[in-house]
């Protein structure tokens, strides 16, 4: 343990047993406190998701269905998610969903922050409007989305007819639903985004702005040149978070088509779902979960080592 | 001079050709759901659909206080919401204290399990969960829609930013003057957190009232539904009744809208702190 700085200076009056009898009070009364203050909610995050990931990993190697005894597979469901075609397209799936959201979040995201940070008319007014629909949950997003989108008598396709565009069928097309449900997602995240990206453009030192300007630059180079450094540990930042976002997105896939049409909007999380409590197949499911977990954690581990090396320090 | 004169007025600037059509995209959703919670089953399926209900109907509310246990869910929620946001406060604020300022054994190995745990997908966690709650008797009871909520390593991590933030002579004068660790902690620490509290409070409170996953896995019992999971069961159920489905959006919905518009400087800064506490 590194020495702390209210540790008294060692004395030479005490025998070297009273002395290690003291430092191990010491170190004992300091964990006690320690663990006092950071036990309770380490104890309940950390035994909430260690303990069940554990768990978790032993059902993976199992056939079971919750009821009838576990049978042991060894590495036997491992072995089958390479050779499961359903797995893969709900891979695709997720994979395409994943690049369609990240840098147009991100890239809404920053542009809507750019343009609430203007000193203009009604600003406080456009805020709000764009932050709003964070405030609303998944569930009641998926059900306005459905009326929304109603190829029928949606909003969507009636607008859609007066610009005189063909309709759509929106969520009941396979090939159209991920890009819906990108926009839907989109709805809910950019006003986050933007406000995470509103305060870092606060955060960018006047001056720079003024002597890029002052040095003939155009107000387009200003924003490559120094804005967008200035912003990148923010970006870091956002995009490791809405990667572990999107990867994990089930509320809205379930309550908007959950999986379908003809599973073209299956992601991995909802196959997991299916797996595990439609077809109560327990052990497959768990070991599909891993594998979204092994990603994932590849995935920010490269994504931090990246900005590691890039210098920024967003973590 | 023309230009001093317009910049006082501010112009017309060609930022509004964006936020104008933009914030209409983001809030017109919204405002369609309120409207077609008071339409009646005549209006919404008129062609071509039309925004304002030719006469307000209350039919959408009416079925859904008759034939839901509506009220019965909000108060479920509600109560959840609470409990979720006090064990927040005290458990996120106590560890992340621990963590930022308190060196004692086991403390990098304890901060890196409890940040680990962010990447492991609920999907994962779900089947042994469903399965612990069973066996602890909280499967299907309001407990199993709170207790994941009681802490979180997002709370304890932006706390832990935040006492890092604040400089270390202030508990040490505490300390000289006779305060024990936790009383330098409840009596100077805690009442310079009242930002970050408050930030934590709202991510909480936005969090556990839109929560979807854990009570739809582990609550089936209808009296124990919170509103989120009670609106999924109509889906199922009641597709065509979209002036009830909107109706019980508003419900679910309306709270956290209106206490948002109504503190928005504060939800605001709330967010922006986080922002800057990455």
């Amino acid at each position: 343990m590194v020495p702390s700085t209210l540790e008294a200076p060692r004395t030479r009056t005490g025998s070297a047993r009273s002395l290690r009898t003291h430092r191990w009070r010491r170190t004992a009364g300091r964990a006690a406190t320690g663990w006092a203050f950071a036990g309770p909610g380490t104890l309940l995050v950390v035994g909430l998701s260690i303990f069940p990931a554990v768990w978790a990993f032993l059902i993976s190697r199992t056939r079971w269905n919750g009821i009838a005894p576990a049978r042991d597979l060894g590495w036997g469901n491992y072995q089958r998610m390479v050779e499961d075609p359903e797995l893969w397209e709900s891979v695709r799936h997720t994979l395409l969903l994943t690049a369609l959201f990240v840098p147009s979040s991100i890239a809404f995201g920053l542009v809507v922050a750019i343009a609430l940070s203007q000193p203009i008319r009604l600003i406080r007014f456009y805020r709000t409007c764009i932050f709003v629909p964070f405030v609303a949950s998944a569930a009641a997003t998926g059900i306005l989305a459905g009326y929304v989108f109603n190829p029928q008598f949606g909003s969507a396709n009636e607008l859609l007819r007066r610009l005189g565009l063909p309709a759509q069928q929106f969520l009941e097309d396979p090939r159209q639903v991920l890009v819906v449900i990108c926009l839907i997602a989109l709805w809910g995240q950019v006003g986050f985004v933007a406000v995470i990206y509103l305060a870092a453009l606060q955060d960018i030192p006047k001056d720079l702005v003024e002597a890029a300007t002052v040095d003939g630059a155009s107000r387009w180079q200003v924003f490559w040149h120094v804005t967008v450094p200035a912003l990148r540990p923010v970006t870091v930042f956002t995009g490791v978070w809405q990667t572990i976002t999107v990867l994990q997105l089930f509320d809205l896939v379930f309550t908007t088509t959950r999986g379908g049409p003809l599973n073209a909007s299956q992601t991995v999380v909802y196959y997991v779902y299916e797996l595990a409590f439609q077809t109560q197949r327990y052990g497959y499911g768990s070991a599909v979960a891993y594998g979204l977990f092994a990603f994932t954690m590849l995935l920010t581990v490269a994504m931090i080592l990246y900005s590691r090396r890039a210098k920024v320090e967003a973590f | 001079m023309a230009a001093t004169v317009k910049r006082r007025r501010l112009p017309f600037s060609p930022w509004h050709l964006l936020l104008m059509p933009l914030s209409l995209t983001f809030a017109l959703p919204l405002l369609q759901m309120v409207l077609t919670s008071f339409m009646t089953a005549a209006d919404i399926n008129r062609f071509p659909p039309r925004l304002i209900p030719t006469q307000l109907s209350l039919a959408g509310y009416q079925a859904l206080f008759a034939e839901s246990q509506i009220l019965r869910w909000l108060a479920n929620t509600v109560v959840v919401a609470a409990i979720s946001i006090v064990g927040h406060l005290v458990l996120c604020s106590l560890a992340g204290y621990g963590f930022a300022r308190l060196r004692f054994p086991g403390r990098t190995l304890g901060f890196f399990a409890m940040v680990a745990t962010v990447m492991v997908p609920i999907q994962l966690l779900m089947i042994p969960t469903f399965l612990m709650f069973s066996r602890l008797g909280i499967a299907n009871t309001l407990a199993a829609a709170f207790v994941p909520w009681l802490a979180s390593a997002f709370g304890i991590f932006l706390m832990r930013q935040f006492f890092l933030s604040l400089p270390r002579e202030l508990e040490e004068a505490a300390r000289l003057d006779g305060c024990g660790t936790f009383g330098a902690f409840r009596r100077i620490v805690l009442p310079l957190a009242k930002p970050a509290l408050a930030t934590l409070a709202v991510f909480t409170l936005l969090g556990s009232w839109n929560d979807l996953v854990w009570p739809l896995i582990a609550i089936s019992d209808e009296r124990w539904y919170t509103l989120q999971v009670g609106l999924t069961s109509f889906q199922g159920t009641r597709r065509t009744q979209f002036e009830l489905l909107m109706a019980g959006n508003v419900v679910a919905t309306m709270p956290l809208l209106i206490g948002f518009v109504l503190a928005q400087r504060w939800f605001v800064a709330s967010m922006t702190f986080t922002g800057l506490n990455r």
